[in-house]
């Protein structure tokens, strides 16, 4: 029972932070702070939906003591770490390829990046 | 009852689809690869959540295995996009 | 001879990590077994010059990879936490200042920089452009610079973070 509440709690909060993201994709003017709305938050996000599918999986195991759910935590977990280490990485790729294409950050207080390499 | 993981795929598919807006819509080519890059992640998470629903083990190596495959790719787009391939 | 050992035994955890649950000889079935040393002898032939470059292996120390999980379930995850929470009112009420600063590290090693560009780009409103290669000091943007952040050539890594001193524990496991 705890454990519904739990899921249904998880499911709620990621979908949530994944909506957010998905709007600062829409909303912010360039691509640097388009990229920090999908980064952080679908990153954390999908982490959530991931625990909750954790959670379901190990009170699924406590209550049937089937070894297949245990099977699903430890998947979905190697998934979430996976997710976790490819998106940050992926993203700092996109940045400094963008960069690189001369695309300048459109509203910008400062460009550090600009003045030491030519 | 309806089963919640469904309600949480139509709404993860149904973000999905607000996110291509970007894709078409998107004034540079970065703003493509970020574009693509939140579809992949989303999809990871849609094919975590089915395999709940449909209680297949298989969709989530399905899922990680598509996480580690569409890292290459973005890589490779950003490595395009910087002059660098 | 050291760097094949430790991939042989890294693929083989990993094996029994995907494999858990399968049989009856503690988790696993025997053909389980027989497949994930096999394949990870395999894998390790192949890739022995790939994982361990370095000739330091101050990161085979189990106690080093212990701190890792700590630290990601510690510090790290109230950081992220604060970092969501603060990018989400960013969305919701459009009030952004970005801009691409300096940040100065002190870290030396390769792993040191990879987790501390990894944890900055996952944590407060930062994400990591470039990276320069000699002296190890990190482009970020920045969504929301301080006032007067812009005048300043470098900043100190530590002060990126609020909450905690994840540059520390970083030295700590990596250095």
């Amino acid at each position: 029972m705890i454990a519904d509440v739990l899921i249904l709690a998880c499911l709620a909060v990621g979908i949530f932070f994944n909506a957010l993201g998905i709007a600062g994709l829409l909303r912010f003017p360039d691509v640097y702070t388009r990229m920090h709305a999908t980064t952080k938050m679908t990153t954390f996000g999908s982490m959530f939906t991931a625990l909750s599918v954790i959670i379901y999986g190990v009170a699924l195991f406590l209550s049937s003591g089937d070894g297949q759910y245990v099977t699903l935590s430890v998947h979905t977990l190697i998934a979430a770490i996976s997710l976790a280490f490819t998106n940050a990485v992926g993203s700092h790729a996109i940045a400094r390829g963008a960069h690189k294409a001369g695309i300048k950050p459109a509203p910008a207080i400062v460009d550090r990046l600009e003045e030491f390499t030519p | 009852m309806i089963d919640p993981w469904y309600i949480a795929v139509c709404i993860l598919v149904i973000l999905v689809c607000l996110s291509l807006i970007r894709l078409f819509l998107g004034p540079t080519a970065a703003d493509r690869a970020v574009a693509i890059d939140t579809v992949n992640t989303l999809s990871v998470a849609v094919l975590i959540l089915l395999g709940v629903a449909y209680q297949q083990i298989i969709f989530i190596d399905v899922a990680i295995v598509y996480a580690l495959l569409s890292f290459v790719s973005t890589l490779y787009i950003a490595k395009y996009l910087g002059g660098e391939l | 001879m050291i760097p094949f050992l430790l991939t042989f035994i890294l693929a083989l955890l990993l094996y029994l990590l995907l494999a858990a649950g399968s049989g009856s000889v503690l988790l696993w079935s025997p053909s389980e077994l027989v497949a994930g040393v096999a394949l990870s002898l395999l894998a390790a032939a192949v890739a022995r010059n790939l994982l361990c470059r370095s000739d330091s292996y101050r990161m085979a120390n189990p106690l080093r990879l212990l701190l890792i999980p700590l630290y990601l379930l510690g510090p790290f995850l109230l950081e992220v936490t604060k970092a969501n929470l603060d990018v989400a009112y960013r969305v919701i009420t459009g009030n952004i200042r970005p801009g691409i600063i300096r940040v100065q590290s002190g870290l030396r090693t390769d792993l040191g920089i990879f987790m501390l560009a990894n944890s900055i780009t996952l944590t407060p409103g930062t994400i990591t452009v470039d990276i320069d290669e000699k002296s190890h000091d990190l482009y970020v943007h920045n969504i929301n610079i301080p006032q007067g952040w812009e005048e300043r050539p470098q900043v100190e890594e530590r002060e990126l973070f609020s909450l905690a001193n994840l540059p520390a524990w970083i030295r700590r496991i990596a250095e």
